[in-house]
């Protein structure tokens, strides 16, 4: 049966948070926890995909109790199950220890049901780095498919997938061989209304949820702050810029003035 | 066709909840359909609800982190002319001890706490879905339609909370389009603050206590209605709301009225220095005991602000919501037991809910409002006496005080005998209409 794991994360809505001017961190009251907004693509993807040729989808997270919402929202988008790794140790995670944690948790997903395709968002909201897909894929030491934005063919039978990659001028179709994964861009699809029942099966749906103990084989060194060898020297958040010039008026007088500024500054476009 | 549960409830508001509440307690399937993204998302009152509603269904629910504000210990009222205010108030330090009086509450966080208790009960908490009707067959009410791809759901019974603007009762037949004499619109903005700042304002000693201000008169512009300032726990809340029909004969907005209230001399310094953190607008049921609709018809009854169940003499609405959701789930229980869902069978909750004090202080008030808004005097002229006649009693200019009260009694038209009998009848009249 074909079985799609999908990563997903609980972020902070980046759109409302405020930022503590003391500490530059993010003050995570301040705003509601969403899930991962390219995560919702990803999940709809691997829905889609279930749709089209059968199997099921299972997400997958790191986080505390609370993520547990995140994962009924991704019922909701039409996932059949939901696994969360939760624990202390976790905790002060940076990217090469979430990639290592979630890696541990798929391999577990996979003496469930063995997995053929994973896939992931883009990136998070909240760290912006898209790293962690890649470090999964590395791990599970199957290709990466990053900036996926269509999934053409996915061929369980023969064990390939080709996709398009988003590249700088247009995409490139990429042909790979399953498992791998894939890290989808927003623009791959929409997310549709859900339906009832799957609202229904959602609220209802309490997720495995782990701990480091229950996942096998694990190097407690590589989890949580001691497995993040990342060092954040500083933190700023970045100045408000001055607002900008609106132009009023007819086209003409618009252009006008905008030709106006280009001249009076064009010390800074003439090197 | 998917599953069918004992009882939908449209709305997750006090009523809504409440309902569900005691039906899942009761071992009822309910699912509780909510159109927010999460209960409380969209929800709106000027934010006072009362311990005894709730605690008979949560016991010492204000111990829980997050759920209330203050604990409220003192109510004053306020009389505005343009530039004075003449204070009356209660304050008693036995309401800042529990088991308290009533709160001031955030409703988006306390919505969404009572909704988790309600979950905790086993009900199905459905987020972010439009009930858009019922399903009717056969003249019986057997479920409801969502805005969502499946999006129908079968049950015996179907409770309307879905608010003072409620499209189902309307659908349904069981009520007529609002009328904007039986409606108030208010709007209000949550103003925030630090705590220190909101206790040293309203002369509170500590977080357990806190503050209501009504006020009449000039915040209304001298229409039939009232204006609010509550005391959060580091913000104020600040509105005011009239009869639509009052809005629309002065061609004013609510926005206008908050502005002016904002700025009032007798009321800036309590949010002075405050920064806005929402503004809200809201309809608020005015019509009163004479026109609540028809509560009950086959497999379906209303609930809180969809069956117009608001006081707005003593600005209670959350608490007759809460006891109306309540009774419902009482009524359904016991028709449950005997499977029938008629309208004869879901009628007792009419009977339970008229002889409890949500109908029995809905009766004692039933005529005023509309009194008050049928004689404006009461507002443009009476209010504003009281102003000016403590302002001639308190401005010492070497008048002796006899010519002081002269000065007043002419002033409020009070010096003929007429005048005089004009005045007593008035009071009388609204002393009947009171009583």
């Amino acid at each position: 049966m074909f079985h799609i794991v999908v990563t997903i994360k609980q972020v902070p809505d980046t759109k409302i948070i405020k930022m503590n001017p003391k500490t530059n961190t993010m003050d995570r009251a301040s705003a509601p926890a969403i899930l991962n907004p390219y995560d919702a693509h990803a999940v709809q993807e691997a829905v889609r995909l279930k749709e089209q040729y059968g199997g099921i989808v299972s997400v997958v997270t790191m986080g505390p109790p609370q993520a547990v919402k995140a994962v009924q929202k991704c019922l909701e988008i039409g996932a059949d199950e939901g696994y969360m790794i939760s624990d202390r140790a976790f905790a002060g995670a940076d990217t090469l220890a979430t990639s290592y944690a979630l890696t541990q948790a798929i391999r577990k997903i996979s003496k469930i049901h063995p997995v053929d395709l994973v896939i992931t968002g883009k990136m998070s909201i909240d760290g912006d780095t898209g790293q962690v897909g890649p470090g999964i894929a590395r791990r599970l030491d199957i290709p990466q498919l990053t900036s996926v934005n269509k999934i053409e063919e996915v061929n369980l039978k023969e064990g390939y997938a080709i996709v398009h990659r988003k590249i700088e001028d247009g995409y490139e179709e990429v042909y790979s061989k399953l498992p791998c994964l894939m890290a989808v861009e927003k623009e791959i699809n929409e997310v549709p209304y859900s339906k009832l029942p799957d609202m229904i099966r959602a609220a209802r749906y309490t997720p495995q949820i782990w701990s480091v103990k229950d996942l096998d084989d694990v190097d407690v060194k590589q989890l949580g702050m001691k497995g993040s060898p990342t060092i954040v020297s500083k933190v700023w958040a970045p100045a408000q810029s001055d607002g900008a010039v609106k132009f009023e008026g007819n086209l003409q007088s618009q252009v006008n003035q905008l030709m106006n500024i280009l001249s009076e500054k064009k010390e800074l476009f003439v090197k | 066709m998917s599953e069918k549960f004992d009882v939908i409830v449209v709305g997750a508001g006090p009523a809504g909840i409440s309902c569900s509440f005691e039906l899942a307690k009761a071992g009822l399937k309910v699912a509780l359909i909510e159109r927010g993204e999460y209960p409380g998302a969209k929800n709106v009152m000027g934010g006072i609800i009362y311990r005894n509603a709730v605690e008979e269904m949560v016991p010492n629910f204000w111990e829980e982190k997050g759920v209330v504000e203050r604990p409220i210990t003192e109510q004053r009222y306020m009389i505005l002319d343009e530039r004075s205010g003449v204070t009356i108030g209660h304050k008693d330090i036995g309401w800042a001890e529990p088991p308290y009086n009533c709160f001031s509450v955030m409703r988006s966080k306390f919505d969404q706490w009572f909704s988790g208790k309600a979950v905790e009960q086993g009900v199905l908490l459905i987020n972010e879905t439009v009930v858009t009707d019922c399903i009717i067959e056969n003249n019986k009410v057997v479920g409801i339609r969502t805005d969502r791809p499946d999006g129908e759901l079968r049950c015996d019974v179907v409770v309307v909370a879905d608010g003072v603007n409620s499209l189902l009762a309307k659908q349904l037949g069981m009520r007529d389009k609002i009328k904007p004499s039986h409606v108030a619109l208010a709007a209000m903005e949550i103003i925030k603050l630090d705590q220190k700042t909101v206790e040293d304002r309203f002369g509170l000693e500590g977080p357990n206590q806190g503050c209501t201000i009504e006020l009449f008169g000039e915040s209304t512009k001298s229409i039939m209605g009232t204006a609010f300032i509550y005391s959060n726990k580091d913000s104020v809340s600040i509105g005011v709301g009239t009869l639509l029909n009052g809005m629309i004969q002065h061609r004013l907005r609510p926005y206008e009225l908050l502005d002016a209230l904002k700025s009032h001399p007798a009321v800036r310094h309590y949010i002075q220095g405050g920064e806005t953190a929402e503004y809200l607008a809201h309809l608020i049921p005015e019509g009163g005991y004479n026109y609540i609709p028809e509560l009950v018809e086959d497999g379906v009854v209303l609930v809180g602000d969809a069956a117009g169940l608001v006081n707005g003499i003593h600005r209670e609405g959350s608490n007759l919501a809460m006891k109306s959701g309540r009774l419902a789930a009482e009524t359904i229980i016991q028709a449950k037991e005997r499977e029938d869902y008629s309208k004869s069978a879901l009628s007792p909750y009419r009977e339970k809910l008229m002889s409890s004090f949500v109908g029995q202080d809905l009766k004692k008030y039933k005529d005023t409002a509309h009194y008050l808004d049928e004689n404006p005097r009461y507002f443009e002229n009476y209010l504003p006496m009281m102003n000016m006649a403590l302002r001639e009693l308190f401005t010492v200019d070497g008048q002796t005080k006899w010519q002081k009260q002269k000065n007043i009694m002419e002033r409020a038209g009070l010096n003929s005998f007429g005048g005089k009998i004009k005045l007593a009848k008035d009071l009388y009249r609204v002393w009947k209409v009171m009583k």
